[in-house]
């Protein structure tokens, strides 16, 4: 055992030193450039500036010495307290919706053979998407000074991503603490796709498949969407080509995992026996408690997505509510009355339905048109998973492509024509002449266009790379693994025992 | 010796495990089952796909008792396990060839 921490601890070591020898070699000519070239030294801030910095901090705005050409310093060096420990809560708490929100959500509805798979497929995905994030993945997402597609490889390795706020995302929460909330968005996307493939791929071909599929979908469309110079990026981007909106990942998360889910299970085929043997959830008792999860989660997820704890947050945690709470009413409320009884699974569904539809328009809608999105969201997906899978005959296992496709391109939809200027100020910044704070402003054709773009990339990319994988490892287990149950035969684990 | 298998509804274990203690019953082994006859299954919704499920729960009570008391036993599982409905259970009685107490090797009524 020692020895293996001694191993690691070299390995860290080296490593340490390979990552940072670029960034020490000018260190060693530092003193003959400054000689050369002495930096005009800045000036302390005045009582005036002083009170502007803590003002700007209030108010979550820039700071005097944020300005490129600024002549003083800021005696408020760093990240704000308030907007950083908001952030890093956050982050928390969207990392609680995949571990554990999403694989009891999802684990409840598997058969009970099937259920330890789902938490490694959510672990492995963590861990991959993890590694990938670190070493390019956040600066292909967020890279400075990138195109209007592609990230760059500036941030590569963290490379300067530390404790000071990168302020074109966010003036006062740290540059990491930023970071390490996308990284939570970058997890639980991918995650979402496995409930469509559930109890029927292989562990390793998900692995395969995810990191892929981050590279070639997840990190362009998270920066032409989030990015500062991002083709759709029509709040903070004067330049973008496209004026679309996505507060917390209409586009980016649920519509790309949910229709990339639609494909890959075509592609995968139906679960051994599907139609013929009962697949019903195993414990209804786990996905209700997962969905809790996933709804206290989405806090993080919507509200946090502000990157500050301002007025804004608090809009898109109000509208959060409003529309969850509905549209799982509406949901359970729809099968009362066309099939006889309200389910809990109906109650759970509705929920996750009404979240997803919210999450694209959560910072840019009133409450009235949350409570919109709500009854829409309880009965639209309603329909895609009861009607429209019985219709194709595709098998969604746990129907992330009726409530997160669906829901997801929705939401996108929804959130052209809700947004309102009363809402959130920045949208007059860049996208004046879009929201005209009625149902058919212009910004819905800019939303159509981006719904567009985000469904032709996800169902082109997911064909290429689920060929990909099949022709390296093959997607789907041995009949008699599957028979059997992934946790058994591919984790040597049972979830339950006797 | 004879023994008394019945197969009940689960919500009717307690009257039936009193009525058996008012007739003299002094022990009996109970396991949780799944089974079908005439009731048939049911039908279970998950976002609208149907499923039949054809095994429902029920309790099998096990019991050897000594001849004289097999008549009051099972007159005691019936009037405590009906409910009049489909599905109320089945009584089973057949013959046991010996039984022993562990314990004390005792043999026929004695080990009951």
């Amino acid at each position: 055992m020692k020895k293996i921490f001694i191993i690691l601890g070299l390995a860290a070591a080296l490593f340490q030193t390979s990552v940072n020898t670029p960034a020490q070699a000018p260190v060693v000519t530092a003193p003959v450039a400054e000689a050369a070239a002495p930096a005009p030294a800045k000036a302390d801030p005045n009582d005036q500036q002083r009170i502007s910095d803590l003002e700007a901090y209030v108010n979550n705005t820039a700071r005097g010495s944020d300005a490129v050409d600024s002549k003083v310093v800021s005696k408020i060096s760093g990240a704000g307290p308030g907007h950083n420990g908001f952030q890093m809560v956050c982050a928390a708490l969207v990392l609680f919706m995949t571990l554990p929100g999403l694989f009891l959500f999802y684990g409840g509805l598997v058969r009970k053979k099937n259920i330890l798979s789902v938490v490694a497929q959510c672990f492995g995905i963590a861990g991959l998407v993890t590694i990938l994030w670190f070493l390019y993945g956040y600066s292909f997402v967020f890279g400075d000074g990138a195109g209007s597609i592609f990230g760059n490889l500036k941030f590569a390795l963290f490379e300067g991503v530390d404790s000071n706020p990168n302020t074109n995302y966010s003036y006062w929460v740290s540059h990491n603490v930023f970071s390490i909330y996308q990284l939570m968005f970058a997890i639980i996307t991918p995650a979402l796709i496995i409930g469509a493939v559930a109890e029927r791929m292989k562990f390793s071909a998900i692995m395969v498949f995810v990191g892929l599929w981050m590279v070639i979908v997840y990190f362009p469309l998270a920066h032409m969407v989030w990015g500062i110079n991002g083709l759709m990026n029509g709040v903070w981007n004067a330049d973008a080509d496209i004026k679309a909106i996505d507060f917390a990942g209409g586009t980016v998360v649920h519509m790309s995992s949910g229709w990339s889910a639609l494909i890959l299970c075509i592609i995968l085929g139906k679960r051994l026996g599907f139609g013929k043997e009962p697949m019903q959830p195993h414990s209804m008792t786990l996905c209700a408690i997962g969905t809790g999860m996933l709804w206290v989660g989405w806090y993080g997820f919507n509200a946090g997505s502000a990157v500050a704890a301002d007025g804004i947050a608090a809009n898109a945690f109000t509208t959060t509510t409003i529309a969850a709470a509905v549209a799982s009413f509406v949901w359970a409320m729809a099968e009362y009355v066309l099939r006889g009884k309200p389910s809990i699974l109906g109650f759970c569904s509705g929920a996750v339905a009404g979240l997803v539809v919210v999450t694209p328009a959560c910072g840019f809608i009133t409450p009235g048109g949350s409570f919109i999105i709500g009854i829409l969201a309880g009965i639209v997906p309603f329909f895609a998973c009861w009607k429209l899978k019985a219709m194709f005959g595709y098998d969604d296992a746990l129907d992330t492509f009726g409530v997160h496709a669906v829901g997801g391109t929705m939401g996108a939809l929804l959130t052209g024509m809700l947004a309102r200027n009363s809402a959130n100020a920045n949208l007059a910044t860049n996208l004046k002449n879009y929201v005209t704070d009625s149902l058919f402003q212009p910004l819905v054709v800019e939303q159509i266009k981006a719904i567009v773009i985000t469904i032709v990339l996800s169902i082109v990319a997911t064909v290429i790379i689920a060929l990909i994988t099949k022709a390296f490892v093959g997607l789907r287990p041995d009949e008699d693994v599957e028979t059997v149950g992934l946790d058994l035969a591919e984790h040597g684990e049972e979830g339950y025992h006797g | 010796m004879k023994k008394v298998e019945a197969i009940i509804k689960p919500f009717r274990l307690e009257e039936v495990k009193d009525a058996l203690g008012e007739v003299g019953i002094e022990g009996m082994t109970v396991t949780e089952v799944k089974g079908f006859g005439r009731q048939k299954g049911h039908t279970e919704i998950y976002r609208g796909s149907e499923y039949t499920v054809d095994f429902l729960p029920k309790i099998k009570i096990e019991m050897v008792l000594a001849d004289n008391l097999v008549d009051a036993a099972v007159a005691a599982i019936i009037k405590s396990a009906k409910s009049g409905k489909i599905g109320d259970g089945k009584v089973f009685v057949s013959p046991i060839e010996q039984a022993i107490r562990i314990r004390t090797d005792e043999r026929g009524d004695q080990a009951l």
